[in-house]
């Protein structure tokens, strides 16, 4: 990797953006385009460009494929906990009106709270695919 | 809490899919957890029927908003008794699950195995519960990608190909219907089923509903099965794992099945379906192919869940019969035989999946003589068996005796005579199977096997002892199917 001072640098700069612009995406996508689906991609997206140029294993070093699988259960778990709190709360299933006292102050926080749920499936789904791919010639 | 259960009965399955991905490394407590899911949707789906018995509905609106812009599930007789159905199945299949899965699925992928069983599982609850057309198509694709990954776990490699086709089959099938749910909302401009049957009568008239119909129709015919669409059936259930071919080849079809009716009836309405459009001419003959090739083809079979694979695509077709008849009573019947095909060829699968793990396959080479060695097993699947045939006093006689009303009060006596002769037809290829374990000697290379364990026997016999109960005593699935046949025409009938 050392050879290829153009990419590395270049990976070195975009990398970071390209995570933070997922962040961007996953906590704007109430107001803007956007959302938990398409900030998960966007995060998976920077470890298979870090993957492409570091090689798999120091990707896996980051997150390993064990933890990806983990991140993709939480988030469902995660948005069914929304789900519950709002039945728990004598509302219905998903309602984020209960949440919180102030009406919309609880439609956001719900919104943001399942987004952030589909946000870690969709990131550690993408990883599992990805990690499953590249790796496919180590586990039989 | 009651009020909740409609939406429980989808969730308690789809968040514990999850958990018991988590716990793929303890493969024991995943089977636990999901059973345990299992049996509590059976319980949400048992409260949800004795809810709706008086012919009423169940509302319930996701997240709270109101129907039509918020997500409403509905459930009234006719999902009620759907549910049931996946209820009970994957109730009774769980017990059976745990050591036929321990021998089949690599030991580190139980846990995943698990957890896509549950998803097919919440993916056929939802289906079935929702009155949005978006919803359905969401969940369509939830309990199929589930239902292939789970297909391919198979331990034939050719399991792998049989998913794929399933795959593509299925894929077109959703497509068409995503198509079809499209061009109603194009032409009115909402999805929930109930308000679209309120609104598709200004816009009948028009070539993109008509063309809606159409891609429905055809889309979910790939889903079920309707003979010519079934060719990813016999191999998909031939070479999936035993607990799934029992679990999909119970429930999958049905739940199609009601899909249509849905469409059918509650949305499109009987008048536009089988007046104006003649559905009775496009679903008789197919139908009556559908009963006839399948049957013969399944005759030549010689793996026997193949075999058995074929005769799910002709009872589909008895299905579909009772549906063209356009009449309340073949409604009635191909309803009932919803439940009394999923309890008759769960029971025979099980049987199969019990000579899976002693015998390793089931080729009717291989299961030659096998009756000495697994009396049990092979009593349960002759008593099913007889089921499947229609012989008095058993499940499968009670909706081929209403078929057969159906077919006579429409005049149709060459149906009537068809219907006789297909169940001729069934009686030789359980016979084949028969002749080969009790009357054949084994081969000279057979392993020594004993009796399937107990913990398989048990949930096969339960689901063979259903075949009969409800044979003799068929008061419960008469009075439920009759009410869900009233639930999808709208209006009480008089017996």
């Amino acid at each position: 990797m050392n050879r290829y001072i153009v990419l590395r640098v270049i990976s070195g700069l975009i990398i970071p953006i390209i995570l933070i612009f997922a962040f961007y995406i996953q906590f704007h996508g109430e107001y803007s385009p956007g959302g938990g689906f398409q900030a998960g991609i966007v995060f998976a997206a920077a470890f298979v460009v870090y993957t492409l140029l570091y090689g798999l294993e120091a990707a896996q070093r980051a997150i390993p494929p064990k933890a990806a699988h983990v991140l993709s259960a939480a988030g469902v778990l995660l948005f069914a906990a929304f789900g519950f709190a709002g039945m728990l709360l004598d509302g219905n299933f998903l309602e984020y009106k209960v949440l919180l006292p102030n009406d919309q102050a609880a439609e956001t926080f719900g919104i943001i709270g399942i987004e952030l749920g589909v946000g870690l499936t969709v990131a550690g789904v993408a990883l599992t695919l990805f990690y499953s791919f590249a790796g496919r010639r180590h586990d039989r | 809490m009651t009020e909740h259960l409609p939406a429980l009965q989808v969730v308690i399955a789809l968040t514990a899919a999850p958990i018991v991905m988590l716990l793929n490394r303890m493969p024991r407590l995943a089977w636990g957890v999901t059973l345990v899911t299992c049996w509590a949707t059976f319980a949400v789906a048992i409260m949800l029927l004795l809810q709706v018995a008086d012919g009423s509905a169940v509302h319930y609106d996701m997240g709270g908003w109101a129907p039509p812009w918020g997500i409403e599930y509905r459930i009234d007789g006719a999902n009620a008794w759907v549910l049931l159905i996946i209820g009970l199945v994957s109730a009774v299949v769980m017990p059976f699950a745990r050591r036929s899965v321990e021998q089949e699925i690599p030991a580190d992928r139980i846990g995943l195995f698990y957890s896509a069983f549950l998803l097919a599982n919440a993916g056929l609850l939802g289906i079935t519960v929702t009155a949005d057309a978006f919803n359905i198509f969401v969940f369509f694709e939830i309990s199929a990608l589930a239902s292939y990954a789970l297909i391919a776990m198979g331990r034939d490699r050719r399991a792998i190909l049989a998913s794929y086709q399933y795959l593509v089959m299925g894929t077109i099938g959703t497509t068409f219907l995503l198509i079809g749910i499209g061009f109603l909302y194009i032409m009115t401009g909402t999805l929930n089923l109930g308000d679209l049957a309120a609104r598709l009568p200004e816009v009948t008239d028009t070539r993109t509903i008509r063309a809606a119909f159409a891609f429905i129709a055809v889309g979910v015919s790939l889903k079920l099965a309707l003979f010519p669409l079934h060719l990813w059936l016999p191999n998909a259930y031939g070479f999936a794992p035993s607990m799934v071919t029992v679990f999909l080849s119970a429930t999958a079809t049905k739940v199609a099945i009601y899909v249509l009716l849905r469409f059918v009836y509650t949305v499109f309405g009987f008048e536009f379906s089988f007046v104006e459009l003649s559905m009775t001419w496009v679903l008789m003959p197919l139908a009556l192919l559908g009963i006839v090739v399948p049957s013969l083809i399944a005759v030549f079979q010689d793996d026997v869940k193949r075999l058995l694979a074929y005769s799910s695509v002709a009872q589909v077709g008895y299905m579909i019969l009772g549906i063209s008849l356009a009449s309340a009573l073949g409604l009635m019947a191909s309803v009932l035989h919803l439940f009394n095909h999923a309890i008759t060829k769960a029971a025979l699968f099980m049987a199969v999946g019990c000579l899976v793990y002693r015998l390793g396959g089931v080729s009717l080479a291989r299961i030659a003589g096998a009756a000495e060695r697994m009396p049990w097993t092979m009593a349960a699947f002759v008593v099913a068996g007889l089921s499947l045939i229609g012989v008095p006093l058993t499940a499968g006689f009670v909706t081929k005796w209403y078929l057969l009303q159906a077919a006579l009060m429409g005049g149709l006596w060459p149906v009537a005579a068809l219907l006789l002769a297909t169940s001729l037809i069934a009686a030789i290829y359980i016979w084949r199977v028969i002749e080969a374990a009790y009357f054949r000697a084994p081969p000279d290379d057979a392993r020594e096997v004993r009796e399937a364990p107990l913990a398989l026997l048990i949930p096969t016999w339960v689901l063979t002892a259903m075949t009969i109960v409800f044979g003799v005593w068929a008061q419960f699935p008469i009075s439920a199917a009759r009410n869900a046949a009233e639930a999808l025409l709208g209006v009480p009938q008089s017996w």
